[in-house]
């Protein structure tokens, strides 16, 4: 694992790069267990200020140090993004695993009803939940629904990779040994797969933590929860760029943008590294 | 042939089942919550106007009526049915009484020819480029292009538009940002109204472009860079095949199948980004539909919009399933 990590740090720019902007995010985000103020609460500083070194990032039309709030919506936005990531993980191994291993009708059942949930647009179903949950529709509830509509792409992937270890020698010598499905699975698959399991949780937090943003914006989510989403939800409101209060417009962004780039960066080089001929070019062999 | 109209049936059996499945997820959804439509809809209307207690007794028993709510649910879930089939979803209470299907109607042109015209450009236009940058990949343009590929493709499709908003409505106004075509234009075959209706959709389009391009880029120039080094390619150089038919007929269409796939399965995730790109520009498509039914609470628009966006969309990814086998000589022989 270390060894994995030594050469991905130095024979992948991208990885590095990826590793520094994320570390950023999350030092930031994790800022806020240490927050003076609660995010919650509104009009607790001077509305509107500008920048300065007694609020970093300036003061939102609510009265909020924007520091702080962001600290805390990322550190929400962040947490939002792992359970949707672990959560669809855990279907999408247990659904590639098995339909690649077993094969035959459970095979095709399932990747029936993956094909189903491939096909199905998933932001109108959301905004249907939103429509009739309303303010019911707190953040882990969201999160749950998410995690329901977001493992398909990455259980095919894995049922793919599960297919071919399936004929392997081991996995025959552990059937005749008399090992159980369930710990043929668990023991001898499983850490084959992790690889592809890493690289799609990275890809996974990315779509769920966009799906969020854009579900905030439109204010279709729970507004009194600070998420990514919910900051530019607000400074909408507030009409922030026609009054001119900037900062809490392109601060929010920058650090929006910073996130998913680093992100995608560390998915995409790990997409890299797994395939062994990109990784033999990149290492120059 | 005969293999391949198999598939099709095959498909097109799976095209129905998950029409099926996603409208049935849609009426269950929405009448499994708690929320009564009926009561929803008294609630907006004596919002907005001084009712006597006789008046809303007789509204309240027109839309339980229309409704059927006051049905067991498996009753109710045929007559949805039956009423879908016949393209009859109620009256919308934005713009009552309008006919849900007939607002969905209008609105759904504006989005398919934004999403179509946007999707074909991306696709054909990233993946020649993906495919030129993985053949020549020490060239220093392609590298360019690579990292700004790399740094715009991960921001969520919002960010993207409302950057385009910011820069092109406050900054540099030369384009319009706000609906489908001039105010002062009048709907129609004119040149006037084209020119207004093309001006309008650069912005939208544009977001959508930028948000897709760059996995269209990325993925064919990794595609192709490992075919480069694949023996047929090897070969026809060595041969003195002409570079171009190397690209075109050698590289481009051994890794143009995957991606068509891919094509076939990011296709939902674009009709959710031409949702969110539509609000933003205020365009009147099935996004701006979508919204502002949630916002207004009006239940048959909503039920209209999702049930008929589950089944274009579905039907569009068909319809790229069908091409893929046309596309390789090895199932279309068989």
């Amino acid at each position: 694992m270390i060894s994995v990590f030594r050469d991905l740090i130095r024979y992948n720019i991208e990885f590095t790069i990826g590793l520094v902007l994320v570390g950023l995010v999350v030092a930031f985000a994790a800022l806020s267990f240490i927050s003076p103020v609660d995010p919650s609460l509104i009009y607790l500083a001077v509305p509107d200020q500008p920048p300065s070194a007694q609020h970093w990032f300036g003061t939102n039309s609510r009265g909020q140090d924007l520091f702080w709030q962001l600290s805390a919506a990322f550190r929400n936005s962040l947490i939002f993004g792992l359970t949707v990531a672990v959560l669809s993980r855990i279907i999408s191994i247990t659904v590639g695993l098995a339909a690649g291993y077993l094969g035959g009708w459970v095979d095709r059942v399932l990747m029936f009803i993956n094909d189903i949930f491939v096909s199905v647009p998933i932001f109108p179903i959301l905004v249907l939940f939103y429509f009739v949950l309303r303010s019911d529709l707190d953040t882990f509830t969201l999160a749950l629904i998410m995690a329901c509509l977001g493992w398909p792409f990455d259980a095919r992937l894995i049922r793919s990779v599960a297919r071919g270890l399936k004929h392997r020698e081991f996995t025959r010598h552990a059937v005749f040994a008399g090992m159980s499905t369930r710990k043929v699975l668990l023991e001898e698959h499983l850490p084959y797969v992790m690889p592809i399991v890493f690289a799609t949780f990275m890809n996974n937090m990315l779509w769920s933590m966009a799906l969020e943003v854009t579900l905030a914006v439109l204010g279709f989510t729970n507004l009194n929860h600070p998420t990514m989403g919910t900051v530019l939800y607000w400074s909408n409101q507030h009409s922030a760029i026609v009054v001119g209060v900037w900062w809490w417009v392109v601060i929010p962004v920058v650090l929006i943008v910073i996130t998913f780039l680093g992100l995608f960066l560390l998915a995409m080089s790990m997409n890299e590294y797994i395939d062994p001929r990109s990784r033999l070019r990149r290492m120059g062999v | 042939m005969r293999a391949y109209l198999l598939f099709a049936g095959k498909r097109f059996l799976q095209l129905l089942a998950v029409i099926f499945c996603g409208i049935s997820a849609t009426f269950l959804v929405t009448h499994l919550s708690p929320i009564d439509p009926v009561e929803q809809v008294l609630g907006r209307l004596s919002a907005r106007s001084n009712l006597s207690p006789d008046a809303i007794a007789a509204t309240r028993a027109a839309l339980t009526e229309l409704y059927g709510t006051n049905q067991p649910i498996l009753q109710q879930y045929f007559n949805f049915w039956a009423r879908l089939l016949r393209g009859d979803l109620g009256p919308s209470l934005l713009a009552f009484p309008t006919p849900s299907m007939d607002l969905v109607a209008r609105a759904l042109p504006w989005t398919l020819g934004l999403l179509a015209t946007s999707t074909l450009f991306t696709f054909i236009v990233g993946n020649l480029m993906g495919a030129l940058a993985g053949y020549r990949p020490d060239n220093p343009f392609f590298r360019a292009f690579g990292l700004l590929s790399i740094a715009i493709q991960p921001i969520p499709y919002y960010v993207v538009a409302f950057i385009l908003l910011i820069i092109f409505g406050y900054y540099l106004p030369i384009l319009p940002t706000n609906g489908g075509f001039g105010m002062d234009v009048r709907p129609g075959w004119t040149p006037q109204f084209i020119v207004s209706l093309l001006q309008h959709a650069i912005l939208p389009a544009a977001s959508l472009v930028l948000v897709g391009f760059g996995g269209w880029f990325l993925g064919m120039r990794a595609l192709v860079s490992n075919i480069i080094n694949d023996d047929y390619v090897t070969y026809a150089e060595l041969a003195g095949v002409d570079r171009r038919t190397v690209v075109g007929s050698y590289v481009i269409r051994n890794a143009m199948l995957p991606q068509l796939t891919a094509l076939a399965m990011t296709l939902g995730g674009v009709f959710s980004g031409t949702i969110i790109t539509e609000e933003v520009f205020n365009y009147p498509g099935m996004g701006s539909l979508l919204i502002d039914a949630v916002n207004y609470g009006d239940y048959s628009l909503v039920l209209a919009v999702a049930t008929v966006s589950i089944t274009a969309v579905a039907g569009a990814i068909f319809i790229v399933d069908l091409l893929y086998p046309l596309l390789d000589p090895r199932i279309r022989a068989e």
